[in-house]
């Protein structure tokens, strides 16, 4: 994992003091609140329909059990002893009180952490896929060039004040798990003829209301080049990107009325007048990073593990979880272990700060000390032994944690919805709960299998419905609430926007109409396919009449 | 419009003429693009300095063949969320070596102080009741910079040398700058 140097450590106390210095003169009168505004968000900190919230950066979501423990002691002292995780692997604290955030960012610089960027027309968190440094699947560790991104993005001179928030991901595997085409710079470490490794570079991809996936503006970009190429893309966006209407000012817009050809052309024409040795890092400061992502001290073991093998035969429910939440590692004799937080009828991505310990705890006992946070809200150990596994697995079900769901039907992201956003139309969290409780039957969520269920409660689009194989949308009309669902929505390496099926249904009526669906695709699918397998297969038609016909 | 320079107030020597106003034979003047390239062989043969404004939509090239006859480029900030003139600045000072006086305008608060002067701002005209002691704490609060290649006194981590070698084990430094195996 990155550790701070004294340069990181200076920079951030100074942004605490910097931002304690802001508060100051706001509770004073000497910044108006419209003033503030744009430097609170800047700094992660929204007023929402109750209180303050402040949402903490987790940088691609890797933290460790120092830190875990640090966000457990500020949901006790700050909020109401919970956090939730977030989309895009933060958590964010619902209850602080404006003089208190300084010395929560204070308590955050102690452990090398900090909220910079989590909100505001910036550069946001940098999310990688969750297995990164893990996963057996990687052509090259992605988080490095996460990290460097995450420092030359911090307090940019230039990209602070873009038209609309700008996210951006990377992943380093065959399979995307960090939902790359969605973004608005998606990138993709990928390997050519030669054994070299280089980024695939999409750009434009979004939600909200105009869901986008991104155009490949380059095939291949040395990793070198990566920042001075970012810097071209960032800077045609910062004076071209439209700010005339908040709804069109998202890159995605740009690329789109431009057209990828030509936005392309605008792209490669300013990176061919950028002066790139200025701005790159010298190839010592890479290596640097790297050094901090050299794989942990793993032993040397066998693959097969005899003791799991035995705890499997004997224990239905572990050699449940195992199948579900444990997944391959790149080490023999290692597994990655996908901690779930979504027990049935909770919220998703809620976590106690009793949880949070339990989690620290096991990661410093038996993940090297390394915990990931998922943009599905689900948490990580990625480095477990295989003969740990059932000592973990008791450990987890102690504190309610070891739910066998990741990739079921009950694995629901969620945003928080009307239950606490001021821009929700309608309340996302209590559906959720809902359609849990309706299909969270362990023996039918693994016969339907894979099924990714997303619900968002307004048209920005938190809960990636968009990408949802069941996508559902939140929205009101004359004071009521009703959900628009939408089939086939995908964030993988074939991603896909979900196509909306139909009129809306009310709060009553929408877990009905998602059973149906349910019920429809195990009616209809053939041998091992899955939900979107077979809804590309065929299409919407025998889900609307399903739907249509009993609703 | 109180001018800021170096953390000091300063006397503005300029006047930001009209485009229907007369051009004074002497005295700093600062005139729009459209007029400046309109009138530009009344302009560079009378006494006295000749400034620019660029609108924020306006493409910093179509001053480059001028540059050095221009002595001040004002760029304006409509509100202080509109950042196009960040980048508007660093191409004049970055891509077109522009070296002359870089004037911020518009909404240029406190708390801006310091991106400004990292991508080549030097002057910055702001609000009446603008406290210079606020001004230079907001701009001199943080003294690093991730960002190489901008410019201004915030230094990078190659200028600041006093960061030890990470503590690495004998197994990590090893494998240290190494591509992860797939």
């Amino acid at each position: 994992m990155y550790r701070y140097d004294e340069f990181d450590t200076t920079f951030v106390r100074q942004r605490v003091d910097q931002f304690r210095d802001q508060v100051n003169r706001r509770v004073s009168g000497d910044l108006t609140e419209e003033q503030f505004r744009p430097l609170r968000l800047m700094n992660g900190l929204y007023l929402q329909l109750h209180a303050y919230m402040l949402r903490v950066a987790i940088p691609y979501g890797t933290l460790n059990a120092r830190q875990m423990r640090q966000l457990a002691f500020i949901a006790d002292e700050y909020d109401k002893g919970y956090g939730h995780f977030t989309t895009r692997q933060n958590i964010q604290f619902n209850w602080p009180k404006l003089p208190d955030v300084p010395d929560i960012l204070e308590h955050l610089a102690d452990v090398e952490m900090h909220a910079i960027q989590t909100s505001g027309n910036c550069i946001r968190n940098v999310t990688a896929d969750q297995w990164a440094g893990a996963t057996a699947d990687e052509f090259e560790d992605p988080r490095p060039y996460a990290e460097l991104m995450r420092q030359w993005s911090s307090l940019h001179p230039e990209f602070s004040f873009l038209p609309r928030k700008f996210k951006i991901a990377v992943t380093g595997a065959a399979a995307d798990r960090a939902a790359i085409a969605y973004h608005d710079i998606g990138l993709r470490l990928k390997r050519n003829a030669a054994g070299e490794t280089g980024f695939e570079v999409m750009v434009g991809g979004g939600m909200g209301r105009t869901p986008m996936l991104g155009a490949t503006v380059r095939d291949w970009l040395q990793k070198e080049e990566l920042l001075a190429y970012l810097e071209a893309i960032m800077r045609v966006y910062n004076l071209h990107g439209r700010r005339d209407n908040k709804y069109k000012a998202r890159i995605k817009i740009l690329v789109h009325e431009l057209g990828a050809e030509e936005f392309t052309r605008q792209v490669e024409d300013e990176y061919a007048r950028i002066d790139a040795p200025r701005i790159m890092p010298p190839p010592q400061e890479l290596t640097r990073i790297k050094t901090y992502f050299a794989p942990p001290a793993y032993e040397e073991l066998a693959d097969q593990s005899p003791e799991l093998a035995r705890r499997m035969n004997e224990n239905t429910d572990f050699a449940q979880w195992v199948d579900r939440n444990v997944v391959a590692h790149k080490q023999a004799g290692y597994a990655i272990v996908n901690i779930s937080l979504k027990p049935v009828g909770g919220v998703p991505g809620d976590a106690s700060a009793a949880q949070m310990r339990a989690v620290a705890d096991l990661a410093e006992d038996k993940s090297l000390d390394e915990i990931r946070v998922t943009h599905e809200q689900n948490l990580v150990l990625p480095h477990v032994r295989k003969a740990d596994l059932y000592e973990v697995w008791q450990s987890l079900k102690a504190h309610d944690l070891a739910d066998a769901n990741i990739g079921l039907a009950t694995d629901i992201i969620a945003c928080p919805g009307l239950d606490y956003c001021a821009l929700a139309t309608a309340r996302s969290i209590p559906i959720s709960q809902d359609i849990s409780r309706r299909l969270g039957d362990i023996t039918r969520q693994r016969d339907v299998g894979d099924l990714k269920i997303k619900i968002s409660g307004c048209i920005n689009a938190c809960g990636h419905h968009h990408a949802g194989h069941i996508g559902i949308l939140g929205l009101e009309k004359r004071g009521e609430e009703y959900y628009q669902i939408t089939l086939g929505g995908s964030g993988d390496e074939n991603a896909s926007i979900g196509e909306i099926i139909g009129p809306g249904f009310s709060s009553e009526t929408v877990t009905d109409a998602v059973e149906t669906i349910v019920d429809t695709y195990v009616g209809l699918r053939q041998d091992g396919e899955t939900f979107l397998d077979a809804y590309r297969r065929v299409g919407p038609d025998p889900f609307k009449e399903a739907v249509y016909a009993t609703h | 419009m109180p001018l800021i320079k170096d953390g000091q107030f300063v006397a503005d020597s300029w006047t930001v003429l009209e485009d229907e106003a007369e051009i004074p034979p002497n005295g700093d003047v600062i005139v729009s693009l459209e007029r400046y390239i309109s009138e530009v062989d009344v302009l560079v043969r009378r006494v006295g300095r000749v400034g620019v404004a660029l609108e924020n939509t306006a493409d910093p090239e179509e001053i480059a063949p001028h540059l050095s006859d221009i002595d001040l480029i004002s760029l304006t900030f409509p509100a202080f969320t509109d950042g196009r003139a960040y980048s508007q600045a660093r191409q004049l000072r970055h891509h077109l070596g522009y070296g002359g006086e870089l004037r911020a305008t518009g909404s240029v608060l406190a708390d801006q102080a310091g991106f400004l002067t990292q991508v080549g701002f030097d002057t910055f005209e702001v609000p009446s009741g603008q406290s210079i002691d606020v001004w230079n704490t907001a701009s001199g609060s943080v003294t690093l910079a991730y960002q190489r290649g901008y410019e201004g006194s915030r230094k990078t981590r190659d200028k600041l040398q006093t960061s030890p070698a990470p503590q690495l084990t004998p197994d990590c430094a090893a494998v240290a700058g190494q591509t992860v195996p797939a």
